[in-house]
């Protein structure tokens, strides 16, 4: 940010809008890590013997999501945060 | 051609293509070395990340640990992908905006402080040497199988190309070549795998087999099948485990957070050009590694009720081939319990230890005989789980040129791997230990020629570890993800997350979790290694998974211990302010 030329009340401003963009970030973050932890230790580790009375293309859907359903979540989980974000950079002005 | 002069040609062209690229990519300055001048497309860079990451261990081993271990194997495959969300969100896009080159730079950095940076760089060279005599071992292993050169030789051959790519070409040279050897790895897992895939269920997606129906008429689905013919035999079912629910939540966890801390990983990140890439490019490395990551479940399904059908209940004189090849290698064993000639399959271990030979002497049936003494259990054969991925094209009657192509793609994946782990070596050596603590006046051609050097030490050291594997390789690999779990991850999340965090608590932080850490294996694994079982573990928490606790530990005592202590100088503080938006990247880059 070429923050030199403006004022202190500009950087002031411009230190709020940082505040308010690590805090979205943080949300975002919070969001993202709650999926990822309820898909993998959730019903992967946790719930799998419950879940495993449910059926779905064949397996047993506790199996499922220990062995196949977690990673396409992950997967699908960081192209969020990514597409997201950068949303997020450029709402805020802070792009790279 | 036979599957031999096929495993030749195969390999040597996959070689002279390495070589190949490092020639075109070799590299005149450290930036160009340590991170490829941090001009690598985002989705280039995924791919390349997906081969450092993929080792000889993900290639060979997770799918016969899965077809042995069932649900319980699930630990590694949530484990080692997982890690890759907390690598995106939380570390990959600040460590790039912060710009340096490697991961002790940044602890150095941003905890002020030479003895900081020295702890970093001790945990990375020890978690990469851990891994990389693993490596080396894997090749020496398809070498002396496929292409039935001693072992020795074949570890030679393998650190010659990775000196030759390595050392020339730095990061840009290890990049390029990375991407090359995953296409060749990537196709080498799949293709037997669709066709085993076809032949056990008819559906050529081994993603979606391994939940079809069997092809033999039951009216079963693979699992089902497997279930119940694994109880018929006296195991637990397939997708029940055997491990604690405690015990699989800590390796997991540890497992993905030690991921997530890999030096030789998270300096892949500062190779793209920019924050925005390097979240992507997280994206894209979790989906070439995902590619084998579903797929070894399947693999190591399909494996084991191959193995069931072709080997249980079978004279020794009619188990096919493969059983026998690998039996002279000694990595099967079976010991005629009952006298009836037949092999039995059955739960528990056939005889106590490893499988030692009386030389070259055969029993009554033709097999070899054992010197180890036998167990009560009624099973009569001996694995070894590494074997499963390399013997599969042979289990299932594929044409000679795909098990060509499995022996080049399990080189790709050794040789990939044990090259990013030399890099970050020798970047640790030559830029945090000489340029940044001892000899801060060196020049950068004088830099350069010091990280050659010292890749070229790592890799003889490496090459020695493969060809005199000391007997603790296989016990210390829960060391690397436990260290990685124990010290750097959270050091460098708390570098990232909080601003206040001073030098005093990230040192002691990383000190008493590495401590825990490593009190704990050695106690279990080399110290009292008969204590090793579940009743004696604190809390019902492997070795394996300790790594977790002693993140805690970590945690804990750097947040109380900065409570006590002064907070960081205002101009950290800022540099914390700055690595948390991604304007301006570039400026950091060039200072």
């Amino acid at each position: 940010m070429n923050s030199e030329h403006k004022e202190t009340q500009g950087d002031d401003a411009e230190a709020t809008a940082r505040i308010a963009y690590w805090k979205a970030n943080l949300r975002l973050l919070a969001k993202l890590l709650a999926v990822w932890f309820i898909v993998s230790f959730g019903f992967g580790i946790l719930l799998v013997d419950w879940l495993n009375q449910f059926h779905f293309f064949g397996f047993k859907l506790g199996f499922w999501f220990a062995q196949q359903g977690s990673i396409y979540v992950f997967v699908a989980l960081i192209f969020i945060y990514a597409l997201r974000m950068r949303r997020l950079d450029r709402e805020f002005g802070v792009e790279d | 051609m036979d599957a031999q002069t096929l495993t030749y040609l195969f390999v040597g062209l996959s070689f002279s293509l390495y070589i190949g690229i490092a020639i075109w990519a070799r590299v005149g300055s450290t930036k160009e070395f340590y991170v490829a001048g941090a001009g690598v497309h985002p989705v280039v860079n995924g791919m390349a990340t997906a081969a450092d990451w993929m080792s000889a261990a993900s290639f060979i081993s997770v799918a016969g640990l899965i077809a042995f271990l069932g649900y319980d194997g699930s630990v590694y495959l949530m484990g080692w992908t997982g890690g890759y969300v907390l690598l995106a969100l939380l570390l990959a896009p600040y460590l790039r905006k912060y710009g340096k080159f490697t991961v002790p730079e940044f602890i150095g950095d941003r905890y002020y402080s030479d003895a900081a940076r020295l702890v970093a760089v001790v945990c990375l060279i020890f978690i990469s040497f851990t891994y990389v005599a693993g490596q080396m071992r894997g090749v020496g292993i398809v070498f002396s199988r496929f292409l039935e050169v001693d072992i020795d030789l074949g570890v030679v051959i393998g650190m010659a190309i990775v000196f030759v790519y390595a050392v020339l070409g730095g990061m840009k040279g290890i990049t390029y070549t990375q991407v090359a050897q995953y296409c060749v790895l990537i196709f080498a897992y799949t293709v037997p795998a669709i066709f085993i895939s076809l032949l056990i269920t008819g559906n050529p997606v081994p993603q979606f087999g391994l939940g079809a129906e069997v092809v033999d008429g039951s009216g079963l689905t693979v699992l089902e099948k497997l279930d119940s013919a694994l109880i018929d035999l006296g195991f637990t079912a397939y997708t029940d485990g055997t491990k604690s629910t405690i015990d699989v939540f800590a390796i997991t966890a540890a497992l993905m957070v030690g991921t997530a801390g890999l030096p030789h990983v998270i300096v892949r990140f500062f190779t793209v050009p920019k924050v925005s890439d390097a979240r992507i490019s997280a994206g894209w490395a979790l989906v070439f590694i995902a590619i084998l990551y579903t797929t070894a479940p399947a693999v190591g399904a399909f494996t084991r009720i191959n193995f069931i059908t072709e080997v249980n209940e079978t004279s020794y004189a009619e188990t096919p081939q493969w059983f026998k090849n690998w039996e002279d290698l000694g990595l099967i064993a079976w010991r005629d319990k009952n006298g009836d000639g037949t092999v039995q399959y059955r739960p528990g271990k056939p005889f106590e230890g490893k499988p030692a030979f009386e030389g070259e002497s055969r029993g009554k049936s033709g097999e070899r005989i054992l010197t180890n003494p036998a167990t009560n259990s009624a099973n009569e054969v001996y694995v070894d789980r590494d074997i499963m991925v390399l013997a599969n094209p042979e289990i299932a009657k594929l044409p000679d040129w795909v098990i060509a192509l499995v022996a080049a793609g399990g080189l790709a994946a050794a040789l990939s791997t044990a090259a990013g782990l030399l890099l970050v070596i020798s970047t640790a050596v030559s830029h945090d230990m000489l340029k940044k603590t001892w000899m801060p006046d060196i020049s950068d051609a004088q830099e350069l020629r010091a990280a050659r050097i010292a890749a070229a030490l790592a890799i003889g050291i490496a090459g020695y570890l493969g060809i005199n594997p000391p007997g603790f390789v296989a016990q210390v690999v829960a060391f690397a993800f436990g260290l990685a779990a124990a010290s750097l991850f959270p050091a460098i999340l708390m570098g990232i997350f909080s601003k206040k965090m001073n030098k005093e608590g990230a040192i002691t932080g990383m000190l008493s979790g590495l401590a825990f850490t490593i009190a704990y294996i050695v106690y279990f694994k080399f110290m009292a290694p008969e204590m090793n079982t579940a009743d004696h573990w604190w809390f019902g928490i492997s070795p394996e998974g300790i790594g977790m606790v002693g993140m805690l530990v970590n945690f804990s005592v750097a947040f109380v211990v900065d409570r006590f202590t002064p907070a960081p100088p205002e101009d950290i503080q800022h540099l914390v302010e700055d690595i948390r938006v991604p304007s301006g990247a570039k400026d950091a880059q060039s200072h």
